[in-house]
């Protein structure tokens, strides 16, 4: 077998192994299901209702930005779950075995991917029921689901290394949320960064949340003339600064995530 | 001749305030049982990290089945099993799905691994439980199925850190008579425990590690022999005669009497048997110490440890030997 096929084929059998522990674990499955379609009916009916734009639906200008919040928030698990694994031994055994040495994160991360799919048709369906509505070709809306997806694996790679640095399960999604925070909230989620201060202006304008937030509004008929994504080059520009911005995150944290990974076992 | 399934030589590794194996030798012949005894923190977990390639040794040689470690781990996973002292199993999957698990780990496929599976849940007596989840699972039957978990394989070389640690005397008991019938059916075993009973009751040879080093390898009787024929033990009823007792009993024995506070008791080893028990607690008598119970009898493995490397072997020893057992506490903490 090829080295590629070895590490993709023991990283499903070991993503099904977290799957299964996902399926068993309240709290997890609690994130993955009920905190999506808690934060679609939040943001739809608490903040859908105080700010009134006239004329136009700030729901479905909303929903998207729920969508990748909730993609990012997921992401913690890998971390969580990598530095849970290692704690508990589980790794070791793994490791004595004959496996590729990259199937524990190859498995950790298809493994997030899935409760990622999982959380958006959660999300999708609970929007559709709130009056959100995708207003594209099927192809631009798929081109937006797979936007979305890229984006959230290649962030478990980031929050891999958050996990594999910090090591105490307890701390990782502490240290994650530091994160995550600023990366879901200095961005064009909820509000458009036109009125923010200068400097979070334009760090908003850059942030890589904001750029898919922006491509995948635009690739779902989101996109709100009340709300103009501002004129910095990614949010003018948003699908192909989303590309960039994923394929750089798995260029530089794929590596490094891989040599933390060895570090944090090899004591 | 026998060929080696285990060569460890001159290894060291280093941490960043411990040398946990310093200049470390083994050797352990095909189809036989080693046992690898030493106090917590004498490197016997680190030595078992290299054998099984999860960490590689700062400098030194180790071969697996003939298989070199830090050259080729790969190829030293394929023949090895390793059952680790805190039971690395998951205890969210049931037990079939544990042994599934590894079986798809090791590329047997989804038939054999599901085969393999039932196969061993047979074997350790888990075929009423392969359908409960882990955590449900007593100590004695995890530590049974991560003993199974080694086995998928089939391992020339089977690896067993400390896998009794942790559990009650009877699942001790099990765990022993489910690692006796692996013996029995001829595979290599390295064992590590801190239990001196343990070793004597399953394996062929000892290997004694203290402070990263090698510093005895015999068979049980071997090592008995090599610390001297005989002890004569005596309690006191008085604890404060104990040095008094030590003074008294130095002269018939052939190395120095040791005191244990704890239990009253002095320990003196003799080169030979007779008439050294009556000499004795004539001597003390006249001395004036009162003596609850005096006798002579083989070394234990315990006495074994304690003459090697001057502390003793078991954990209520440890406890009892004073400067001795804080360094080796110590030792612990640091690991």
């Amino acid at each position: 077998m090829s080295a590629v096929g070895l590490a993709v084929g023991d990283g499903v059998v070991l993503a099904k192994r977290n799957l299964t522990r996902t399926l068993r674990v309240p709290d997890l499955m609690m994130s993955s299901l009920i905190m999506p379609i808690m934060s679609t009916l939040l943001f739809a009916y608490i903040f859908g209702s105080a700010i009134q734009v006239p004329g136009v639906s700030y729901t479905e200008f909303l929903l998207v930005g729920v969508f990748v919040q909730t993609v990012v928030f997921n992401s913690v698990i890998t971390g969580s779950g990598l530095a849970e694994d290692i704690q508990k031994g589980i790794v070791d055994r793994f490791r004595s075995l004959p496996i590729s040495p990259y199937s524990v994160l190859i498995g950790r991360t298809i493994s997030d991917l899935a409760n990622n799919v999982l959380s958006i048709v959660v999300m999708v369906v609970t929007g559709l029921l709130v009056g959100w509505r995708i207003d594209s070709s099927p192809g631009e809306a798929a081109v937006g689901f797979l936007l979305l997806l890229l984006f959230a694996y290649a962030l478990s790679w980031i929050l891999a290394v958050v996990g594999l640095s910090v090591r105490a399960p307890e701390v990782v999604t502490n240290a994650s949320f530091m994160i995550i925070m600023p990366l879901c909230f200095i961005a064009n989620t909820y509000v458009s960064p036109e009125g923010f201060p200068a400097v979070l202006r334009v760090i908003a304008e850059w942030n890589p949340v904001s750029a898919v937030t922006q491509a995948v509004r635009q690739l779902f008929g989101n996109t709100n003339p009340d709300f103009p994504p501002g004129e910095a080059w990614p949010l003018q520009n948003p699908i192909l600064a989303s590309f960039l911005w994923i394929v750089v995150m798995l260029v530089v944290f794929m590596p490094f995530a891989t040599s933390r990974y060895r570090k944090a076992v090899a004591r | 001749m026998m060929t080696a399934a285990i060569v460890a030589r001159e290894v060291v590794k280093k941490y960043a305030s411990v040398t946990a194996l310093d200049g470390f030798d083994l050797e352990v012949a095909e189809g036989t049982v080693m046992g690898l005894l030493g106090p917590n923190g004498a490197g016997k977990t680190t030595a078992v990290r290299v054998f099984a390639t999860l960490i590689q040794p700062d400098s030194g040689h180790v071969e697996v089945a003939g298989i070199d470690v830090v050259a080729n781990p790969r190829a030293v996973r394929e023949v090895i099993g390793l059952s680790g002292q805190y039971a690395a199993v998951d205890e969210l999957l049931t037990g079939y799905e544990n042994l599934e698990l590894i079986g798809r780990l090791y590329h047997l496929g989804k038939k054999g691994a599901k085969a393999r599976a039932e196969e061993l849940l047979e074997q350790f007596d888990l075929t009423e439980a392969a359908g409960r989840r882990l955590k449900e699972y007593s100590g004695g039957m995890r530590r049974r199925l991560d003993l199974a978990g080694a086995l998928v394989r089939r391992p020339k070389v089977l690896i067993l850190d400390e896998p009794t640690t942790g559990l009650d005397i009877r699942s001790r008991e099990a765990t022993w008579d489910a690692i006796g019938e692996l013996v029995a059916s001829g595979s290599t075993l390295l064992l590590t425990t801190q239990y001196l009973e343990e070793a004597d009751r399953l394996a062929h040879r000892i290997a004694v590690i203290d402070h990263g080093r090698l510093i005895a390898n015999g068979t049980a009787d071997e090592l008995k022999d090599q610390v001297g024929g005989h002890r004569l033990e005596v309690t006191l009823s008085d604890a404060a005669d104990l040095d008094h007792a030590r003074a008294v009993l130095a002269p018939i024995g052939h190395g120095e009497p040791v005191a244990s506070q704890e239990d009253r008791r002095v320990v003196v080893p003799i080169a030979a048997a007779g008439g050294v028990l009556v000499d004795g607690v004539r001597r003390l008598d006249m001395a004036g110490v009162e003596v609850v119970d005096a006798s002579v009898r083989r070394p234990t493995l315990d006495d074994v440890f304690l003459a090697l490397t001057g502390h003793r072997a078991d954990k209520a020893g440890q406890n009892g030997e004073g400067v001795k057992a804080g360094e080796t506490k110590n030792e612990e903490s640091v690991r």
